[in-house]
């Protein structure tokens, strides 16, 4: 395989950086809005379930347009935020963050909420009879308990934002060096004369990453349950 | 002193008992579902009862009609689930520090040295709760709820989960216990070996209610409460101090107001204080001393009371030197002997049915 160059790196960098920050900002909503589902009844909890798994059915090129719609320049808050911060997130990679996270913010509260669901509440129960308060508990048992399935949603959401096409290309388009990421770049080149070879190239280099972060979750997830199931780290007899 | 009165509607059942327990150990003893665990709770703070109120050593948990309801991690109230629930992320040592951290340094009293030794659980430190046995798993649940320094033990049937040997082990440690802290223990238990053994005071709790409450001796020995105590579970304590053992024959010999007994060969030293536990079908009753007779431990009293059920058997209770014994004989020997309260008698107990599994350290 040839060396890639300049242009892919770029591409291939970018696609980290964006996959990396959506996930990292969607993490503390994502738990949020898990925990909200998992523990919580509140009328309007059906509808809101539904409108946080929307992403998950609604085609990408409509999330993309009402992001555009709402965080554009002349968006409902786009004009807001830059009237008054000098923000701007469209065309931007800031802009395709967002849209990766969006996008794959129900995997990420799906695997959170599953994980938080198994979590003995009695535990958290015997925690408060030794003196630890709600915010203790949920530090101290709560979030390690259900570590594995923070870690596997964050590695979904990771995976799903390097894929992440439609909404970006809708919403931040294709600039190179700014937003154009792996798919973008690999749409690109098939659009393009002789790119196909290019096309190729980059398919496979993210199948190599995908399949890395897939195998790398596994590992992690396994190691994480081990230990919150509490068996010793060197199996005795 | 602990002083609870606690009312809770749980779904059909209705719980509403009142007592008070002291220093040591204090016993709830019922049938399952007869609401004893629900009480615990209510004084550990994890249910929150319609109405009542809940005093550990002066100092008001839950009172219903002031709206004073102090939450759960606030009450340093220590708990001993049936169950252990250690924390399965955490080594044992992370697991008995876990209340300590949050318990103010001024409000400690348990040494964490201290505690790890008397539970003797060295060995067990650098491990995780997976890989322990369930008595040890109860020894680290015991260590870490002391180490939160409470002010009160509750200890909901800790023993239920463990076989017969690892109980016998644990209930060493919950002896040491209560003898070497001095906080007040609540033990929920139905079996009624464990409270016998365990016990200075019993609350009989029966249908939500505390329906009798005294010394171990005093409520099990009650012909009254027979159908909550159990007819076949049923039986005496004697307070007794070692004054020998036989190491030829391997007996230990007992000393009580009552007179001397025989049992089968003690693991305490001379002059120890012991309990021990006769169970009523392993006491038989004789008029007159009998001669030429196996049974070792012939014990002089009198006739106290004779429960008048239908069916073939009878209890017959024995006053011997201020202990009451309880003796189960059929309704026949009772007509057959002329058995009447009042009377004077001789209670017969093998020594062979006193061993180990009967003998507590008191």
């Amino acid at each position: 395989m040839y060396p890639l160059s300049p242009d892919e790196m770029e591409a291939l960098w970018l696609s980290l950086r964006v996959a990396l920050w959506s996930t990292l900002a969607s993490l503390p909503f994502g738990v949020a809005v898990a925990l909200l589902l998992a523990r919580v009844n509140f009328p309007g909890k059906t509808v809101f379930d539904a409108v946080v798994h929307l992403p998950l059915v609604l085609p990408p090129v409509v999330v993309g347009y009402l992001l555009l719609l709402l965080l554009g320049r002349r968006g409902l808050f786009g004009e807001w935020l830059f009237d008054w911060f000098g923000v701007v997130v469209a065309f931007k990679w800031t802009g395709a963050a967002i849209a990766s996270a969006i996008m794959s913010f129900p995997l990420l509260v799906r695997a959170i909420r599953l994980s938080l669901e198994t979590v003995d509440r009695k535990l958290e129960a015997a925690a408060g009879t030794l003196g630890a308060g709600r915010t203790a508990v949920f530090a101290s048992i709560t979030l390690p308990l259900a570590f594995p399935g923070i870690l596997t949603g964050m590695l979904l959401c990771f995976a799903r934002s390097l894929g992440e096409f439609g909404a970006t290309i809708t919403f931040v388009s294709n600039i190179p060096g700014e937003t154009r990421t792996l798919p973008l770049a690999i749409y690109g080149y098939m659009q393009s004369p002789g790119g196909d070879a290019d096309a190729l190239r980059l398919s496979l280099v993210s199948i190599v990453i995908s399949l890395a972060a897939l195998l790398a979750s596994e590992v992690l997830v396994r190691r994480a349950t081990l230990r919150t199931l509490g068996h010793d780290d060197q199996r005795r007899d | 002193m602990i002083n609870a009165e606690i009312e809770q509607r749980l779904g059909e059942f209705r719980l509403n008992a009142a007592f008070s327990a002291g220093i040591g150990l204090t016993a709830l003893f019922g049938r399952s579902g007869s609401g004893k665990t629900s009480i615990v709770n209510a004084i550990a703070g994890i249910n929150r009862p319609s109405r009542g109120r809940i005093e550990v050593n002066g100092e008001v948990l839950f009172d219903s009609t002031r709206g004073i309801d102090v939450p759960v991690e606030r009450r340093r109230v220590g708990y001993v689930f049936q169950e252990g629930r250690l924390f399965p992320h955490l080594t044992v040592r992370q697991n008995l520090l876990y209340g300590q951290f949050f318990t103010r340094h001024s409000d400690r009293y348990a040494g964490f040295e201290r505690i790890v030794a008397l539970l003797g659980l060295e060995q067990l430190l650098a491990r995780r709760p997976a890989s322990l046995s369930g008595g040890e798993k109860q020894r680290v649940a015991i260590g870490r709820a002391l180490l939160a320094s409470p002010r009160l033990l509750l200890m909901d049937e800790p023993l239920a989960a463990l076989d017969v040997y690892r109980k016998s082990e644990i209930l060493q440690y919950i002896e040491l216990l209560r003898d070497e802290i001095r906080i007040p223990i609540i033990y929920v238990s139905h079996s009624i070996e464990e409270v016998m053994r365990l016990a200075d005071t019993v609350v009989l709790i029966a249908e939500g209610r505390a329906i009798a409450s005294g010394g171990v001796d005093e409520v099990m020995g009650r012909m009254d409460l027979r159908p909550h105590t159990g007819r076949y579970e049923a039986g005496a304590v004697i307070e007794a101090r070692v004054v020998a053992h036989d190491e030829r024959y391997g007996l230990s010999t007992l000393r009580f107001p009552g007179g001397e007994l025989q049992v089968t060969s003690l693991d305490a030293l001379v002059g120890e204080p012991v309990r021990v536990r006769v169970r009523s079908r392993d006491v038989s009753i004789a008029l007159s001393r009998p001669q030429d007779i196996s049974i070792v431990n012939v014990l002089q009293g009198r006739v106290l009371e004779i429960s008048r059920d239908e069916g073939p058997i009878a209890e017959v209770s024995l006053d011997v030197g201020g202990t009451t014994l309880l003796a189960r004989v059929t309704r026949q020997s009772v007509d057959r002997l002329g058995l009447r309260s009042g009377q004077d008698a001789y209670a017969l107990i093998k020594a062979v049915s006193l061993d180990r599994h009967s003998v507590g350290f008191a």
